[in-house]
This record gives C-alpha cells, sequence and structure tokens, in this order.
C-alpha cells in the first residue's frame, strides 16, 4: 500500500489553507473556508473545485465504439463527435461496477472518465472486456490506456460559469464557442500551449464546465480560473460543499447510492441502459432482478434541523423499510434530505415515514428526486 | 475570548473553564473546525443532571455529526440558547460566544483533563 496521494494542485490547496481529508485513496481538499459560504457561492455565482483525482481512460480504435456498447450500460455509438453520455459500467450480475461519464472525442476515439476509488475496479474491467471483445486472434481494432496521471480535471461549477469561461483569455482554438456548447457536450481547443477539453457537466445541478488539460497545466489553469473567476465570485469549493450540492441535486455517489450490490433500475438508472442493445456485460444479470421487490432509490424530506445520515434506518410504522445513503440538512433549502433505499410500497411520493436519528424517530416524507433544480 | 492556557482540555475536544463551583464548557476551535460548519446543536436541559463521560448533547454540522461529551457530572445549571438558535457561533468564536452548557460541579469531579501543552500535542500543535 502506497501513501495518500496528491493531484498536481496540492501546492495551490496548500497556499489557501485548504483542510485536506481522504477520498478513495487520495488527500483531497474538504474546504477552504466554510462548508456553507462554498455551496451557496456555487449556487449563486461559481466555485471552482479539483477533481483531478478521477480517473480517465482513453479508448481508441476502429471497433471503439462496438466495443464500448458491448463494456458499458448505454449505446455509446449513438452519440455524434463532441458529445458527453452518462453511462454505468456493469458487473454480470447486473450490480454497478461504476457509473462513468463517456466523451466521444473523434469517430474512433473516447475518453471515460470514472470515479477515483474505482480506477483499478474500471481498468479491470476495460481490460477484461477488451480481451473478450478482441477474441483470441485479436480481430477487433481497440485499445484501452488509464491515462489519469497524464491529465488533470478542474471543474467550474455555478450560474457565473459560463463568463468565467469567457474572460479566460488563455483559452484558444475551440472547436465550437462556449455559448453554442449544449450541456453535456464537449469542445475542443488548447489552454496556452495546452491541449484543453471543456465540457458542459458537472456534478452540482448547476450549470457549468469541466476542463481537462495536462497535468502540467494544473497550476496555471487553475491561478487562471481563479483570477478571471473571483470578480465574479468564483471560490475554490472542497469536497463538502460538492457533497451537499450533488445530494440536492439527486446525484447518486458511487458507495453511497451505487454499489455492486444495487442494480441500475433500483437507482432510478433503467434510462442509461440500452436494453435493446444486442449484448453488453451486465445484460444476463439485469434480468434476474425481481422487479418490484428490490429496494428503490427516493428522495426523503424531513423538518427542523436534525438531518437523517448514511446508515440510519428507515420505518414504516415498526417495521424496517430501508436504510439512508446519504442525508444532510440542504444548506440551499433549509431543512433535512437524505436519499434512502426503500420497499417500493413505501417508496411513492407523498408517503410519511421516520427515519431512526440516534434513538429518535422523526418524520419524513419521501419525494421524487430531485431536491433541487435550478432555475433556466 | 477565555485565556486559553487557563482552560482544561479533554480528549474528545471539550474545553471547561472552572470558576468556584461552576464549569463552562464548549468545544474547541480545533474540533469545530474538523466538524465544518455547524448547523444543529442539542444540549441537555437545564435543571437535568449530566454524569462525567457520559454523552449530554450533539453537535452537527453539514458534512457530519459530534457528539458532546459531559467532562464532569454535575446539574445542568444553563445552555447557551445563543447557540442553539444560531449553531454558527460555535465555528465564529468557538472558545467565547460559542460556549454550550454551564455545570455545577463538585470541583474533585474533574476527572482527567488536560492542560492546554498537553491539547495541543494532542492535536498535534493544530489547534
Amino acid at each position: 500500500m502506497t501513501g495518500p496521494r496528491y493531484t498536481p494542485l496540492r501546492d495551490r490547496h496548500e497556499a489557501l489553507g485548504a483542510a485536506f481529508t481522504d477520498f478513495g485513496g487520495w488527500m483531497m481538499p474538504v474546504r477552504y473556508s466554510s462548508d456553507l459560504a462554498e455551496h451557496h457561492a456555487v449556487r449563486r455565482a461559481a466555485g471552482l473545485f479539483d477533481i483531478s483525482h478521477m480517473a480517465e481512460f482513453a479508448v481508441e480504435g476502429a471497433d471503439a465504439d462496438v466495443f464500448l456498447d458491448y463494456a458499458l450500460a448505454g449505446r455509446v455509438s449513438a452519440m455524434a463527435v463532441g458529445k458527453a453520455k452518462y453511462s454505468l459500467v456493469l458487473a454480470e450480475s447486473g450490480g454497478i461496477v461504476d457509473d462513468v461519464i463517456v466523451y466521444r472525442l473523434g469517430e474512433h476515439r473516447y475518453l471515460v472518465i470514472a470515479n477515483a476509488g474505482n480506477r483499478e475496479a474500471v481498468a479491470g474491467a476495460l481490460t477484461e472486456r477488451v480481451a473478450d471483445f478482441r477474441g483470441a486472434d485479436a480481430v477487433r481494432d481497440v485499445s484501452v490506456a488509464d491515462v489519469s496521471d497524464a491529465f488533470a480535471l478542474i471543474a467550474v461549477q455555478g450560474p457565473a460559469a459560463r463568463g468565467i469561461l469567457e474572460a479566460l483569455d488563455d483559452i484558444a482554438d475551440l472547436d465550437r464557442p462556449l455559448t453554442d456548447l449544449p450541456y453535456y457536450a464537449a469542445a475542443q481547443g488548447r489552454f496556452g500551449q495546452w491541449p484543453l477539453l471543456v465540457a458542459r457537466t458537472g456534478y452540482t445541478g448547476e450549470d457549468g464546465f469541466e476542463l481537462l488539460v495536462p497535468a502540467e497545466a494544473a497550476g496555471d489553469l487553475w491561478d487562471g480560473l481563479l483570477a478571471a473567476g473571483s470578480p465574479h465570485g468564483l471560490v475554490p469549493a472542497g469536497l463538502a460543499a460538492r457533497d451537499t450540492l450533488r445530494l440536492e441535486a439527486g446525484m447518486p455517489l458511487y458507495g453511497h447510492e451505487l454499489s455492486l450490490d444495487v442494480v441500475p433500475a433500483q437507482a432510478g438508472l433503467g434510462r442509461v441502459v440500452a436494453a435493446d442493445k444486442q449484448d453488453f456485460v451486465g445484460r444476463s444479470g439485469l434480468g434476474a432482478v425481481v422487479a418490484g421487490d428490490a429496494p428503490v432509490l427516493v428522495g426523503l424530506i424531513g423538518e427542523g434541523r436534525r438531518a437523517g445520515r448514511a446508515g440510519y434506518e428507515v420505518f414504516d410504522g415498526d417495521r424496517r423499510v430501508g436504510e439512508i445513503t446519504s442525508g444532510a440538512l440542504s444548506p440551499t433549502l433549509g431543512h433535512p434530505i437524505a436519499m434512502a433505499y426503500v420497499a417500493p410500497p413505501a417508496a411513492e411520493p407523498g408517503t410519511t415515514l421516520t427515519i431512526d436519528v440516534r434513538g429518535t424517530r422523526l418524520p419524513v416524507t419521501v419525494t421524487a428526486l430531485p431536491f433541487y433544480r435550478r432555475a433556466h | 475570548m477565555a485565556d486559553l492556557t487557563t482552560l482544561h482540555y479533554t480528549a474528545e475536544h471539550e474545553w471547561i473553564a472552572v470558576d468556584g463551583d461552576v464549569a463552562t464548557i464548549g468545544i474547541t476551535d480545533y474540533a469545530a473546525q474538523q466538524l465544518g460548519d455547524v448547523v444543529f446543536v442539542e444540549l441537555p436541559s437545564p435543571g437535568s443532571t449530566v454524569t462525567a463521560g457520559q454523552v449530554c448533547g450533539e453537535i452537527e454540522s453539514t458534512k457530519s455529526v459530534g457528539e458532546l461529551y459531559a467532562p464532569a457530572s454535575g446539574e445542568v445549571l444553563e445552555v447557551n440558547d445563543d447557540v442553539v438558535a444560531d449553531p454558527s457561533v460555535v465555528n465564529a468564536d468557538a472558545f467565547g460566544a460559542g460556549w454550550l452548557i454551564k455545570l455545577r460541579i463538585d470541583g474533585a469531579s474533574l476527572g482527567d483533563t488536560l492542560d492546554r501543552a498537553g491539547y495541543v500535542a494532542l492535536t498535534g500543535g493544530d489547534v
């Protein structure tokens, strides 16, 4: 076991006085000033996130699209060049190995972004699936490379994000203007002398961008964004704010809402699976899960200020019907929110349940996700 | 803010200011920083009795839940209603306006506590 890892932006975080926390083996900034201030900045102006701990895989070759259709749950081949897609790596059992974002960078060139803690699992799955896909005589043309260490990923999230990127002079030669970039699409260009990918994606429920550059360029990009963004209210934001933001936006987090023990439909991700595809890893397992019986992911809204947390039990009367996977006092909404897996009879929005908060039963109401949706 | 060198400290990151038989208790600035923004505080009722080493309250941040341990046994004389109403005071002034409860204690009942130097050593100097 090696020691904790740091991103190329470690010195920036230290200079900003960040508190660090271990996340998937990485020492990441949990906050710079205040969790709440950083959360509110993202909702009202913009936040700057170092997400360089995430893993990147380059998938290339004439058969890359057919391969990804086989290796992932979604139909990647149907995506136009320059688009991004949320997808899942499934186990044979239908359980979730990881949730990923796939970018189609060229006709035969893709980038798969995976969670930091699942880098090895995804690398293993893709490598194994490449071998199976190629067959004994390696007739199909596809390669998978773990390029995580070569790149840094920085996110600018919030209503001011576009203005901030437009104020950054060093962005040049974009193959499409930021103003025309739809949600879940990406532009390629340069940051100074470096190659740059700008994607209109994120994990906060706000408009925003994720910027991929070579690791060597990370410091300059971070500094440039902070300088361009400060007049717009941009502040660096840590994992604590990222977690409350994604919870409000109803976005699942691997290890909490997603795991090998959960199939996509349970997590409300049935739409991510292209069930009409000919063959893909996990397809046979999905059919084995009894519909209507397995717990499903719901939102819970509470009263007061005391929040249910991951692991707390959910009850319908005296009957235990589920467990919370993530919970917090919502900084934006002002009341407690949680995501939980509950038995289907208890999952109807409007149902009143209780949660056990360290020995005290508190009432909660089942609600559809997300809790927060930005105004368009 | 109290003179930090006159305070007693616990390994659970509470501070105790003793004045005669009255102990004022709070959590340290280090603990408040570790918790993150405090958003909910539950304290024992005035008039109730707390037992040394037992949980007597809760301090929640956006991220996590911390428990308040009674560093001594005694009767709760007063709780800080300002902190209950606005828990962010704990982050803003942990050693002052962010105090939590006042206990009437038997001076001898204050068990093993740390002095300032001992507490600073416990937190690796990061207070």
